[in-house]
């Protein structure tokens, strides 16, 4: 009896007009159910429909790239959050953080998972990184994944970085101005890099000063850095993630012994 | 001794290295283990016969055949993405997220005093990730150590698979088919990287002089630091004064970069041709010149860490523009 009526209720759910506008395929499990549901699923149909047994292993992938993913979206996720509290100028930022500090619902907890899964991620990548040079899983027809993941490390680094001088206190400001220094020293295009002098180049029109938007970290560069660090990277290391998955696919899954 | 060193490394933002020095260490384990063991089984199955439905052909036999056994026992090759991977994914993606939210909730990111633009701290110190550069410094003029090398350190890295003419191991751990090429890897990765990262932190102190690491950080410490240039440190050995001159200097720097890459690409080339490695003929002379072009350029970081430690010196080549 029991079983009679929660079987109609499934035929009633299943076969509704609204379950198969959003699933397209039913509950069975049969082969065709599997690939359909990764097929039919924007989110997943970056897999493969299948995958090649070995590449399950724990100590094949280390889901290294997986991790790194997956605390991208954390970073995502929380830093929206953030954004609904945080201002990008010289008075307000470092209050907000006490804001997030005393004030803010969970506001400590937010601020944290953020920092945490931002160092992990800088981690996490390397890792990744290794992972896939000890498999030699960069050579073909990988070669481009590899420098697609190349730009993906040098953008995790620089959201790292532009995520430091937010908090506008010493740490973060110290730690900023000694990184961006360095540019002073660019050749041609830095004030105190080779030839810079020579071709004209001061700190009111080098490269540093293009960075911070002013030849002191103030708060034009704290603007800058808020701009890159929420819109403009986010959505470039989106962009490459997309191909790097895409890529990942059609070149045949992670990589196997040919 | 303890205290001190506790006392850098529970600095939060200093926690995740520790973090990443234990599972670089499980991983380099890892990973070692997975290749000698591959290794181990490819030596095992050298005269075996080929499994039926073997894959393999010509040299690249053993290891392809051998190496995961299921495909010996006839299991299929490959499983349904649904449910097998998205189920791992998941489980995995949980343990991340338990992780995040314990190491979240009792360690709070840092936040120190507003920033002041007048009140510079000593050591100012780069994040944590970067500190590998900024002690590059100590080596290199900023433009080399800030510009250029970390410019060469992504174009390096993206030539990789371009260069790396080797066909073996493409899919599977091995450490026996690519010796080099793994070797390299880890020396940049973990001597220059990871270990420049832990100097950066742990040793070193205000005035960014090295302390070894527990030594009080004593920020009135003098080191009476005499460093002098390449053709200085030649006239001294050698006894002719006529090279301290800055002609001198000039000629004697660009000879000895010249003849450092020169000589670093060429002999191992000539060598190896006498050798008649079938590697040369792969790599052809434009990948084999990519490939001496950064490594010397990495192996330049070490030499002039050890010229400077034990020598003094500071220059290889001075002009009026720029030094090296
Ligand atoms: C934001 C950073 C990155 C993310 C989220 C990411 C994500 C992923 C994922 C999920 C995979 C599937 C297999 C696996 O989990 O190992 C993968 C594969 C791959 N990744 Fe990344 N990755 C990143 C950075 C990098 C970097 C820095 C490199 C190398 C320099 C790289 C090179 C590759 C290559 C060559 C593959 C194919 C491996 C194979 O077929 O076995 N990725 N990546």
């Amino acid at each position: 009896m029991l079983t009679e009526q929660r079987e109609k209720i499934k035929e009633i759910i299943t076969e509704s007009q609204v379950y198969k506008s959003i699933f397209r395929r039913g509950f069975e499990d049969t082969t065709k159910n599997r690939v359909l549901a990764i097929f039919g699923n924007v989110f997943l149909h970056l897999h493969p429909p299948y995958v090649k047994r070995h590449a399950l292993k724990f100590t094949h992938s280390w889901c290294m790239g997986g991790i790194t993913f997956l605390l991208f979206l954390v970073l995502c996720f929380t830093g929206v959050f953030l954004c609904f509290y945080y201002h990008p100028d010289k008075i307000n930022a470092y209050r907000d953080m006490k804001y997030f500090e005393y004030d803010v619902p969970f506001g400590v907890v937010l601020r944290n998972m953020h920092r945490w899964a931002a160092h992990l991620m800088v981690i996490t990548v390397w890792l990744h990184m290794t992972r896939v040079f000890m498999t030699g899983s960069y050579k073909p027809p990988r070669e481009f994944n590899w420098v697609v993941g190349v730009l993906l490390l040098v953008l995790t680094l620089l959201l790292s970085f532009t995520g430091y001088l937010l908090t506008d206190d010493q740490l973060g400001f110290w730690a900023v101005t000694v990184g961006t220094n360095m540019a002073r020293a660019t050749p041609l295009l830095g004030h105190e890099g080779p030839f810079g002098e020579q071709l004209g180049v001061t700190a009111y029109n080098d490269i540093r000063f293009a960075l911070l938007g002013g030849s002191v970290v103030g708060g034009n560069a704290l603007l800058r850095a808020y701009v890159w660090h929420c819109v403009a990277m986010p959505v470039t290391a989106i962009l490459f993630l997309a191909v790097h998955f895409w890529r990942t696919r059609k070149d045949g899954g992670t990589a196997g012994p040919l | 001794m303890w205290h001190n060193i506790f006392k850098i490394a529970s600095k939060p933002d200093n926690i995740p290295i520790v973090g990443m020095l234990l599972l670089v260490f499980f991983f380099w384990f890892l990973s070692f283990w997975a290749a000698f063991k591959n290794d181990r089984i490819r030596r095992a199955a050298a005269g075996r016969p080929r499994p039926e439905g073997g894959k393999s052909k010509g040299d690249v036999v053993d290891v392809i055949d051998f190496m995961y056994p299921e495909e010996e026992q006839g299991l299929p090759k490959k499983v349904s993405c649904w449910p097998h991977l998205v189920k791992l994914e998941f489980v995995c993606a949980i343990a991340v997220m338990a992780l995040l939210m314990f190491w979240s909730i009792p360690i709070d990111a840092p936040l120190e005093e507003p920033s002041d633009s007048t009140l510079t701290p000593n050591p100012s110190k780069a994040p944590w990730y970067f500190l590998g550069l900024q002690d590059m410094l100590v080596y290199f003029d900023p433009w080399i150590a800030g510009v250029l090398l970390p410019t060469f350190i992504i174009v390096g890295l993206m030539v990789i698979p371009y260069v790396d003419v080797n066909p073996k191991g493409n899919g599977y751990y091995t450490f026996a088919e690519r010796p080099f090429a793994i070797l390299v890897y880890w020396f940049g990765f973990f001597v220059l990287w990871v270990l420049e990262i832990v100097i950066g932190t742990f040793c070193r102190g205000p005035g960014w002089m090295f302390f070894w690491p527990g030594q009080e950080w004593d920020p009135h410490r003098v080191v009476a630091e005499v460093n002098i240039n390449w053709n200085e440190f030649l006239a001294n050995i050698s006894g002719i004064t006529a090279l301290k001159t800055e002609t001198a200097g000039l000629l004697l720097g660009i000879v000895t970069i010249l003849a450092y890459f020169g000589l670093g690409t060429a002999l191992p080339y000539l060598w190896l041709k006498r050798q008649e490695a079938p590697i040369i003929h792969r790599l052809g002379l434009i990948r084999y010149g990519v490939v001496g072009f950064f490594f010397w350029t990495m192996m330049a970081l070490p030499i002039k860490i050890v010229l400077r430690l034990m020598f003094s010196i500071k220059y290889i080549l001075v002009t009026p523009w720029f030094n090296i």
